[in-house]
């Protein structure tokens, strides 16, 4: 499937996947995030069950402290 | 020439003459005066802010002068404290604003007596505990902040205004501690400019009656990618750094971190409050390329480097053995360990 990953479109080859596999995928599973899937806020509780779609748009925005 | 030096901003319909003289009333207070802090200060002095503070506990090294674009060669070399060569530098690129630096640390009590006088902060910080500090601050004294955080190619920016938008405490619920800084994988000047521009544009969108942006914004500027949420939503209607029953829990000494000379032992223990466990095998992984006999008992891991030894424990505690300074471990402690 398709996914577009910060306004990147991307290929997957797996048929199920969930937002917690998106993250892995970009090894921000442990890190603070703020994940966004068509417009709207995923809550981090709902991270494993929430599978992705062909075409889902996902905006990921993660937390660094340096400066 | 005075009425040349801004005409170029001037023209800029959204600032425009009004916004101009709206600038030159302000108080902007710039936190860290490293990578962002350096881009930020410039930008601002060179903007016509009336008047800046810029507070860092900090001296200038080698390794800051990739991206720390205030200082010099000669400033590295006579290790002069970032707060005083950047007002020195600051008053050169604009003597007609005034600029203090003050070499300190950002602590508490401090936060509060500044913030009073300050129409706006900038984050200009390299680690989560002095921003937990600004945001407690900054909501209890109801300034609005701008936060920025930038690591090798990546950037992050958030606006916040207390009460209105969600805090960092809304969105963070524990201190991020994942042994990355920019002392362990690196940072390019590029994502320091952009981090602090759009961290300037907000500010200056503020200070001259516009509404700044809700969105939380991120790029990669080596991947080229770009994504912005709206956290709106987000704002927690508990939260203890901004809601109404506020306790502002990083003004609390006790609740921030904690460091303690182990007397006789040139050792100094630091001890990160806000932190449960941390992966040790994660830190191992990221560590590993930079130090000395780094060694993972299962329940903490000690390495070597610059001269001193760590010993971390699971619930983030570190010993840090050759030290007896406490501000030089706890600078250790970021540079190595993070938060």
């Amino acid at each position: 499937m398709n996914i577009r990953v910060n306004g990147q479109t991307l290929h997957f080859s797996k048929e199920k996947m969930t937002i917690i596999d998106l993250l892995s995928s970009y090894q921000l599973q442990e890190k603070i995030a703020v994940v966004e899937r068509n417009k709207e806020i995923i809550s981090k509780e709902a991270y494993r069950r929430t599978e992705l779609k062909d075409g889902d748009m996902i905006e990921i925005v993660h937390f660094v402290g340096g400066g | 020439m005075i009425s040349e030096r801004y005409s170029r901003q001037q023209l800029f319909v959204p600032i425009g003459m009004e916004g101009q003289n709206q600038l030159i009333k302000k108080h902007v207070l710039i936190v860290g005066a490293g990578a962002l802090g350096s881009a930020n200060g410039e930008m601002l002095a060179r903007a016509g802010i009336g008047k800046m503070t810029i507070i860092d506990r900090d001296y200038i090294e080698w390794s800051n002068l990739s991206r720390q674009q205030l200082y010099t060669e000669e400033d590295a070399r006579l290790s002069r404290t970032k707060a005083k060569a950047a007002e020195l530098r600051l008053r050169a690129i604009n003597s007609m604003i005034s600029i203090e630096g003050i070499a300190d640390e950002f602590e508490p009590e401090k936060a509060e007596r500044l913030l009073e006088q300050v129409d706006f902060v900038i984050d200009g910080t390299d680690n989560f505990n002095t921003r937990f500090i600004i945001n407690d601050a900054c909501a209890k004294t109801s300034v609005p902040w701008v936060y920025g955080g930038c690591l090798t190619s990546y950037g992050i920016v958030l606006p916040i205004v207390p009460g209105k938008t969600p805090c960092l405490n809304c969105l963070v619920d524990k201190l991020p501690q994942e042994g990355r800084t920019c002392d362990t994988v690196g940072i390019i000047a590029p994502a320091v400019q952009i981090t602090a521009s759009y961290q300037t544009a907000e500010c200056l969108k503020y200070l001259t009656g516009h509404k700044m942006s809700q969105e939380m914004l991120n790029f990669d500027v080596w991947e080229r990618t770009y994504a912005s949420i709206n956290v709106s939503k987000l704002i927690n209607p508990n939260c203890p750094s901004c809601s109404e029953q506020a306790t502002y829990p990083y003004l609390n000494k006790q609740q921030g971190m904690q460091t303690t000379v182990l007397c006789g032992r040139d050792t100094v223990q630091v001890r990160p409050n806000q932190v449960k466990s941390m992966s040790i095998s994660a830190l191992t992984k990221q560590l590993k390329p930079l130090v000395d006999s780094i060694r993972d008992n299962g329940e903490l891991l000690m390495f070597t480097i610059e001269n001193t030894r760590f010993v971390v424990f699971k619930d983030g505690r570190t010993l840090i053995h050759g030290v007896n300074d406490v501000q030089k471990a706890r600078k250790l402690y970021q540079r190595y360990i993070g938060a």
